[in-house]
């Protein structure tokens, strides 16, 4: 325990509000929060930003940067810079869908498994342990294969393949945060289980699961955008980050840009993430199980 | 059903406390009266399973175990052992209250404690909102938090150890139960915060008439608490008297080894 929370237990006094002072935690929040704000702002207000229509085509293919195409145009002379601001509208939408089902998923797996115990956390467990044990990409590779590339089945399935994670991620706390005796003393005065679950279990388990989330949300726009550039992504014309990719790469000496473009992008939106996850882990003292 | 009737009568209880590991018979048989408005105090070292009778009075079992049940409980004309889930949780709380040992881990960290007590009387007495606010602001009142409404507003970390155990109590005492039970409500506490909470148990007690089950291992804690005490050991009431008889006259051997294992400031001796 840091010594700022003993000496807060100390007083009985109400402890006055101090002015946040900017340490790295907050810093690196407020930079990810940033960076968030950036992205989200882009990608709603995409068709607007967007200086062309992302699927226009024109003769001046694979040009390099100019006033008119800020980052070039491609192949079929289409803008590099609109469709990477258009192409995040279907990136970012597939990973946020996905990982909320997977939140979702892994919110009712983990507690219940966790908080109810016995055979049922066996039978959730070994289930989704058979799940976890599969390669990430292999497994997505595979279910999107079967299933057909559209962007319902991506969802889907990369939802499928976080799922697990997130239940570990709830269950661990759920185990310890039930023997505690807070619990306890809410059954005494009568509290139904649901209610002591969503009440005094489910906000003790926030933070770490804030910041999975986080993590998660990382990973899926990488692994999204690596099964779109193998092509199980959503199908063209709509441009999507993975997408352009592996259209560029065939034109990768002639013109860098359409690659560093949508490359860049990706960057960004990992990065944003994991920056916003280190941040909430630093200020909501998350230990680092993981 | 008369006055005289007891509150609370036990007879031939039996807990086996039933885990993954091993199954443990904490409780062999334990027969005991609480008549309304009476104090009993029961009195055993750790183990002797004077928390896990009082838990199974209520029917809680220690996380991770099942507890199985025998004998009877029969609680103010109502047999509580074959009771439905549902109907016991209309029990717990509302008829008999508990009191536990760790105040400082007894409430949720996250709400306030004004919210945690508005918590029990929606569940109960059918209050909310203001209603409920100024009920909560009462009884901090009542166990003697200053500035109750003020502090209804913090959470349990801006509160001390003794402050925190008066939470509890007024959270126990809010639906005006029949039993309250006390499970080492001292015990974490400072020898000075022990006695004012004593003092208040024993005030709010008198005030509303309610039984107390005060389990301790302290036999100074029963003195000015109790008429009754029953001694506990190895899963059974072995004595079983009033205060002052214990005190004077205790007959079981146990009884004794307890009473001597006290520390007394008049005698010389290698300290405890």
């Amino acid at each position: 325990m840091s010594d700022a929370a003993i000496f807060s237990l100390a007083g009985a006094e109400p402890a006055p509000r101090r002015r946040l002072r900017p340490t790295a935690g907050r810093l690196l929040l407020g930079l990810g929060l940033v960076m968030l704000t950036i992205l989200v702002l882009i990608t709603l207000l995409a068709p607007l930003v967007a200086p062309f229509d992302p699927s226009a085509t024109s003769p001046q293919s694979l040009e390099g940067s100019s006033s008119q195409h800020w980052l070039g145009t491609d192949a079929i002379g289409r803008d590099v810079l609109s469709r990477i601001i258009v192409g995040g509208r279907t990136t970012l939408f597939i990973t946020f869908t996905a990982v909320s089902l997977a939140l979702l998923a892994g919110l009712v797996l983990g507690l219940l498994s966790g908080y109810v115990g016995g055979w049922v956390d066996e039978v959730i467990m070994r289930i989704l342990d058979v799940i976890f044990a599969f390669p990430v990409f292999l497994l997505a590779i595979a279910v999107v294969a079967a299933l057909g590339p559209t962007v319902p089945n991506l969802i889907l399935t990369i939802a499928i393949v976080y799922t697990p994670a997130m239940s570990r991620v709830v269950r661990g706390p759920v185990l310890s945060v039930k023997k505690w005796d807070h619990v306890e003393a809410a059954r005494s005065i009568g509290m139904s289980e649901w209610r002591i679950v969503t009440r005094h279990v489910l906000p003790m388990v926030v933070s770490p699961i804030v910041v999975a989330t986080s993590l998660t949300l990382a990973q899926t726009i990488f692994t999204v955008t690596a099964l779109s550039f193998l092509g199980l992504g959503p199908p063209p014309p709509d441009p999507n980050w993975g997408g352009m990719l592996a259209d560029a790469r065939q034109f990768m000496e002639l013109a860098p840009l359409t690659v560093v473009g949508p490359a860049a992008a990706i960057v960004f939106a990992t990065l944003t993430f994991i920056v916003l996850a280190n941040g909430l882990r630093e200020v909501l003292d998350v230990g680092s199980e993981r | 059903m008369t006055a005289s009737d007891p509150i609370l009568s036990v007879r031939d209880l039996t807990a086996r406390i039933v885990s993954r590991k091993q199954i443990v018979d904490a409780v062999k048989g334990v027969s005991f009266d609480i008549a309304r408005g009476e104090a009993v105090g029961f009195v055993g070292e750790s183990g002797c399973g004077k928390s896990v009778t009082a838990r199974a009075i209520m029917r809680l079992a220690p996380e991770g175990t099942r507890v199985e049940l025998g004998g009877s409980v029969h609680f103010d004309g109502q047999e509580l052992l074959p009771m439905s889930e549902a109907a016991m949780r209309d029990v717990r709380g509302r008829r008999i209250a508990m009191v536990f040992q760790d105040p400082m881990t007894s409430l949720n960290p996250v709400i306030t404690v004004g919210a945690q007590i508005d918590d029990i009387l929606r569940r109960h007495t059918g209050l909310s909102g203001r209603a409920a606010r100024a009920r909560t602001v009462e009884l901090l009142d009542q166990v003697g938090i200053p500035a109750p409404a003020q502090r209804a507003d913090d959470y349990p970390h801006q509160f001390s150890g003794g402050m925190r155990q008066r939470v509890l109590i007024a959270i126990a005492i809010s639906c005006d139960p029949d039993l309250l039970i006390a499970d080492e409500p001292t015990t974490a506490l400072d020898v000075t915060v022990q006695a004012q909470i004593l003092r208040l148990l024993l005030r709010l007690r008198e005030e509303r008439g309610m039984s107390l089950m005060l389990i301790t291992h302290d036999f100074g804690v029963v003195a000015g608490m109790v008429e009754r005490v029953n001694v506990m050991y190895g899963g059974r009431i072995v004595e079983a008297a009033s205060v002052d008889d214990i005190f004077r006259a205790p007959t079981h051997d146990y009884t004794r080894a307890l009473l001597a294992a006290v520390p007394r400031l008049d005698r010389h001796g290698v300290a405890p």
